[in-house]
């Protein structure tokens, strides 16, 4: 064996035994019947696959799609200007950029906690609109799709920001000069040369927001309070104290299967691949 | 869109990226329990370092996490290499489809293979399938990391030191692996940081005595709110932070 087969190997063992496998097991889990005790047993049946179309959980399917949507939205409401600011921002780019970074790489748990301890009935927003007189009982900001939404976007804006920040620095600013030049309105030339242009960020970005949002477990099951809010929270519902395996395994697939579908036709497109 | 309209919302974006989590640490440093400010006070480091469950979770995070970046650096540096050598492009397509697979579902599927296991060999769920389903999903970052240095890397330098009699072994050892050097440490210190935070797989995936802290703080997230919360956030964010900028200094 050479070097390069014996530097392979272990990687093979793992990614085989711990990666592939596994998600081959989940998917012929789906096909089986589920264990009186947990686990799965024969007959094989499609009756996992049918459930999907339950309104139970196509009500849960489409809360998940509409809050991955409308937090890449406000992902892009939010991220677009500051890309835009930092593409033109000059020589402090490089500070700006890790600015966005920087939260980033905390733990994901405390930045999740951190919406806690600002949203909840005696938390920060809550107390100071109280103390100023505002109002006189708490809102109720914590345990709702509105918190979840928020959390969302909190932790995956960042995703947005890059590509969309690597479109707009490399667009030709002589286009939006010329336009300018022409006569053009500061929001006609955004919205007619800058905004068509950096068509490609702004695919990129949207997909890389809403695929970990379309898989979210954490953000939707601690800011989402106990309901399952989210395709996430049902596949772990369906795992642990469901005990309904095959079905849990019906809904991870449908899961993987989308994100994986939208990241692929993400790397078909040469441009959004070099933004990656 | 021009003039102070970007600049304004940028403003703002980064206001609500930063906000949450300096107020979260500076309430850390509150003296009362309430989230008004009545006075500096240590009180809450103090009693973070006295509970013995945040120091048995930090305890079972530092060897699972030392133990998982240990290997995924080996493996992950292992595998970088051989691609470099001669694309392998069906595993990297199964490393980076550790990558985009949802956590919850990398979490189930690792638990289906634990279980489906033990029922042969009567084992249980503990350090070492933690250890395992983390080295498993670190890999990738590994392989990324030192990929891009490799890429810079000149062939003819291995190459050389083969004409001048090296083994093929010997040119990985003296030539090639001080080259990656930089790169392999901030890989790992990388893998250190995944490890160490993640919650969901290794929730699912662990067993009575490898409560990790991410799984404790979770506990005390999910109980309500307390200020100790606030001052083991104030730790990990300072923690995670310093290894995050050695990690990306040494990639320079």
């Amino acid at each position: 064996m050479t070097l390069r087969a014996w530097s392979l190997l272990p990687a093979r063992l793992v990614s085989t035994f711990l990666l592939v496998v596994p998600l081959g097991i989940v998917l012929v889990y789906c096909f089986l019947t589920r264990g009186d005790y947990g686990g799965v047993e024969q007959p094989w049946t499609l009756e996992n696959v049918e459930r999907l179309a339950d309104p139970l959980y196509l009500a849960i399917l489409w809360r998940s799609l509409w809050l991955a949507g409308a937090a890449t939205g406000l992902a892009a409401l939010a991220g677009y200007p500051l890309a835009l600011f930092i593409a033109r921002s000059g020589r402090w780019r490089n500070l700006w950029l890790q600015l966005v970074l920087l939260p980033f790489w905390t733990s994901f748990l405390v930045r999740t906690y951190a919406w806690i301890f600002i949203l909840r009935d005696t938390g920060l927003i809550n107390t100071t609109l109280i103390r100023l007189g505002l109002i006189h009982s708490p809102l109720p900001l914590l345990y709702n799709d509105g918190a979840v939404l928020a959390g969302l976007v909190y932790n995956y804006l960042p995703f947005f920001v890059l590509p969309l920040y690597a479109t707009l620095e490399r667009l030709d600013n002589a286009l939006p000069e010329a336009a300018a030049d022409l006569g053009a309105s500061p929001w006609r030339t955004f919205w007619r040369i800058t905004l068509p242009l950096s068509r490609p960020g702004l695919v990129a970005g949207s997909v890389l927001v809403f695929v970990p949002c379309l898989g979210a477990y954490l953000t939707p099951d601690l800011l989402g309070g106990g309901k399952t809010v989210m395709l996430g929270n049902l596949v772990q519902n369906q795992f642990t104290s469901s005990r309904d395996w095959p079905f849990g395994a019906a809904v991870s697939m449908v899961v993987l299967l989308a994100s994986a579908l939208l990241l692929a036709g993400l790397l078909r497109h040469k441009t959004a691949r070099e933004l990656l | 869109m021009k003039g102070r309209g970007p600049g304004l919302v940028a403003a703002l974006a980064l206001v609500f990226l930063h906000a949450p989590l300096v107020v979260l640490v500076a309430f850390s440093f509150n003296t009362g329990r309430f989230t008004v400010w009545e006075g500096f006070s240590l009180v809450w480091y103090r009693a973070a370092l006295a509970d013995p469950q945040l120091a048995e979770g930090l305890w079972n995070s530092l060897v699972i996490a030392g133990c998982a970046a240990s290997l995924a650096t080996i493996i992950g540096t292992l595998v970088a290499y051989g691609m470099w050598r001669r694309p392998a492009p069906l595993l990297a397509g199964a490393l980076y489809l550790s990558l985009l697979t949802p956590e919850v579902v990398t979490g189930v599927s690792l638990l289906a293979l634990f279980q489906g296991g033990f029922r042969f060999l009567h084992l249980r769920l503990g350090f070492y399938t933690v250890i395992a389903a983390h080295t498993a999903f670190s890999i990738a970052y590994v392989m990324i990391v030192v990929s891009a240095r490799l890429r810079q890397y000149d062939r003819s330098l291995e190459e050389a030191a083969m004409d001048l009699g090296a083994t093929e072994w010997g040119a990985f050892r003296r030539v090639t692996l001080p080259y990656l050097a930089p790169a392999i440490a901030s890989a790992a210190l990388l893998a250190l940081v995944v490890s160490f935070d993640d919650y969901v797989i290794t929730s699912l995936v662990a067993g009575i005595d490898s409560e990790t802290l991410p799984m404790v703080v979770y506990a005390m997230a999910r109980r309500g709110v307390s200020p100790v919360l606030n001052a083991v956030s104030a730790f990990i964010i300072v923690g995670f932070g310093s290894l995050i900028v050695i990690s990306q200094r040494l990639q320079k």
